[in-house]
């Protein structure tokens, strides 16, 4: 750009000022939506959260009142532990297995790509479509424990889905079939991301190759371990389809987790109340995790 | 690499065989519950009571998928999912094309005609990418019902139209970084006005990330359950609910089959599109999670 001030732009026409604002005016929809529907209903939500309203949102305030009840509510702490054993479960198997599904397909192997593609197609899939088949694998009289039943082991059981202490642990298999081919996508595009020099610099030095994954490959890949956690994790608070399609949230409500209690609350159970409050503590829970890792991502940004 | 394989002892033998065999155990892990619900969709009932999970059927048929279709019950009524796929669609196409168009002139005005507060603005934007939607269902509920909305098909769109808003504003922003400025700044003095410049300079290069909203739009709302089962009527419901409905309706005898194939039906369309432009659904899957 030049300093040359023309008298065009010493004095701006009409069209020229508007070309100056129309950037803004078409930002202008979106973020007057966003702000409505995002930041408007989470503040609506709250203010729900405050009152005593049950089949309709009434406006008679109660103070925390609807946060206590939640407190004291054997529902909640039930769906609340089974989010924590299920998203720790899920994060965790999903990591493991898409890391090792990976490096074994970084080998050169042959027809990597039609195993790439039956290893991430679940991901494609509707949770409720997932929590269909499972439901069916999972049924103990026509599934897979009456199938080995049927193969000679007739003490073989394998019947979580209608057992109260096993009912969470379904969830967990569906949702780490369903989503850890994506991790292993993850993986496998930052092991193809590393400098191959590092890798034969510590084969030079005599490096095992276990030793060179664990010590020089995995600390590269630490920011495809800190996305893939961030994005299961939210995959995990989020959950809901799964839960409905797969277990009803039972036996009775075994396998309850936070989303469903809060939809059964606020549109089955009249009680939006007690729902909102229920909604507002999982926005809570993703703030939890999701401010560290802006945090991190916007001072990562600023160093490099 | 080549002269070490060929000087491949029985050891390295055994061990890329080892290899392969958990490969392929994986794969079966993975591939093995949609075969299983293809072949139970094509048994008569009685094969599936009979046999097991992976015996193949005697009598293939395609009644149950006839059934799932047009007939089976989905809660009081027993019109099959058939009419709830069409739903979907007509859900699915006018939510992704919208959010799509908004999203490229929103990524544009972003990143080529900075402004004061630009930034603040797309982070506000993302944040809308990560809340849980339990937050907002009861207000949009009221809202729903405050345009007359409740429990239509428009009333969805509108609801995926906002949400999806976030995703395609970071995809098209991730995308447009990248063109160099150089090119915008020449039109620029040469007089070209802001729409211009969009369409003959952005639009021509934007074919991938069209490509890449787009599927990842269609396959989120097409998959999408909870905004579906909360805001639908009995005859807007998209397919995901009406599927959900299909299993749990109880009238005597659980017809597995029919189950299967409705689900297959409900899955077809994504999985067409996974197969058809796998690279650009995982380029959507990482877009906000790997950097580049």
């Amino acid at each position: 750009m030049t300093h040359s001030i023309s008298p065009k732009a010493r004095r701006p026409t009409a069209s020229g000022r508007l070309q100056a604002w129309l950037p803004r005016l078409v930002l202008a929809p979106s973020a007057a939506v966003i702000l409505f529907f995002v930041y408007g209903f989470m503040l609506w939500t709250f203010v729900l959260s405050l009152t005593s309203s049950r089949m309709l949102p009434s406006y008679d305030f109660v103070g925390f009142g609807q946060y206590a009840r939640l407190m004291a509510n054997d529902r909640w702490w039930v769906a609340s532990t089974n989010l924590m054993i299920f998203g720790a479960l899920f994060v965790a198997v999903c990591l493991v297995i898409g890391a090792l599904l990976a490096i074994l397909l970084d080998q050169k192997i042959r027809q990597e790509g039609a195993l790439r593609t039956v290893y991430l197609y679940p991901m494609a899939l509707s949770f409720i479509v997932t929590g269909v088949v499972w439901k069916w694998l999972l049924n103990p009289q026509l599934g897979i424990q009456a199938m080995v039943q049927g193969w000679g082991f007739e003490s073989f059981r394998f019947d979580w889905i209608v057992d109260p202490n096993m009912a969470i642990y379904t969830l967990v298999i569906a949702a780490v079939w369903q989503a850890s081919g994506f991790v292993m996508a993850l993986f496998l595009a930052g092991l193809r991301g590393i400098d191959d020099s590092i890798i034969k610099a510590a084969q030079l030095d005599g490096a095992s190759l276990p030793r060179i994954y664990w010590r020089v490959v995995m600390p590269c890949l630490r920011p495809v371990v800190f996305s893939a956690v961030m994005i299961l994790a939210h995959i995990a608070i989020k959950s809901f389809d799964l839960v409905v399609a797969l277990t009803g949230g039972g036996p009775g409500y075994a396998s309850d987790l936070p989303a469903t209690f809060m939809y059964t609350h606020a549109f089955n159970r009249a009680q939006i109340g007690l729902g909102s409050a229920s909604a507002m503590l999982m926005l809570g829970g993703v703030l939890a995790i999701l401010i560290p890792y802006l945090y991190s991502e916007l001072r990562s940004r600023r160093h490099g | 690499m080549a002269d070490a394989i060929r000087r491949q002892t029985v050891g390295a033998r055994l061990l890329r065989g080892a290899l392969y065999a958990v490969l392929i155990l994986a794969a079966l892990f993975y591939a093995l519950p949609l075969l299983i619900m293809l072949i139970t969709s094509i048994k008569p009932l009685s094969e599936i009571t009979a046999g097991s999970l992976l015996s193949l059927p005697q009598n293939p048929t395609l009644a149950p998928w006839t059934k799932a279709w047009g007939e089976a019950c989905t809660g009081m009524r027993c019109e099959g999912v058939g009419g709830y796929f069409w739903n979907s669609f007509a859900i699915v196409i006018p939510a992704v094309l919208i959010s799509t168009a908004a999203g490229a002139l929103n990524g544009y005005a972003l990143t080529k005609w900075r402004f004061k507060g630009a930034e603040i603005v797309f982070a506000l934007m993302l944040f809308g990418c990560f809340i849980p939607f339990q937050v907002v269902l009861l207000p949009m509920a009221q809202t729903l019902g405050w345009l007359g909305l409740s429990s239509s098909r428009a009333g969805l769109v509108l609801v995926h139209v906002v949400f999806g808003i976030a995703f395609t504003t970071l995809f098209f922003r991730n995308f447009y970084v990248g063109i160099p400025d150089e090119l915008v700044s020449a039109a620029k003095l040469d007089g070209a006005g802001f729409f211009r410049i969009f369409w003959r300079i952005l639009l021509p290069v934007s074919a991938p990330i069209i490509v890449v909203s787009i599927i990842w739009q269609f396959t989120q709302i097409w998959n999408d359950f909870l905004f579906g089962v909360a805001f639908s009527g009995h005859d807007t419901q998209p397919v995901t609910v009406a599927l959900n409905n299909l299993v749990n309706t109880s009238t005597g005898v659980t017809e597995y089959n029919v189950n299967m194939a409705a689900a297959m039906i409900a899955a077809l369309p994504t999985l067409v599109v996974y197969v058809l432009a796998g690279k650009y659904f995982v380029r959507g899957l990482t877009a906000g999670s790997v950097k580049g």
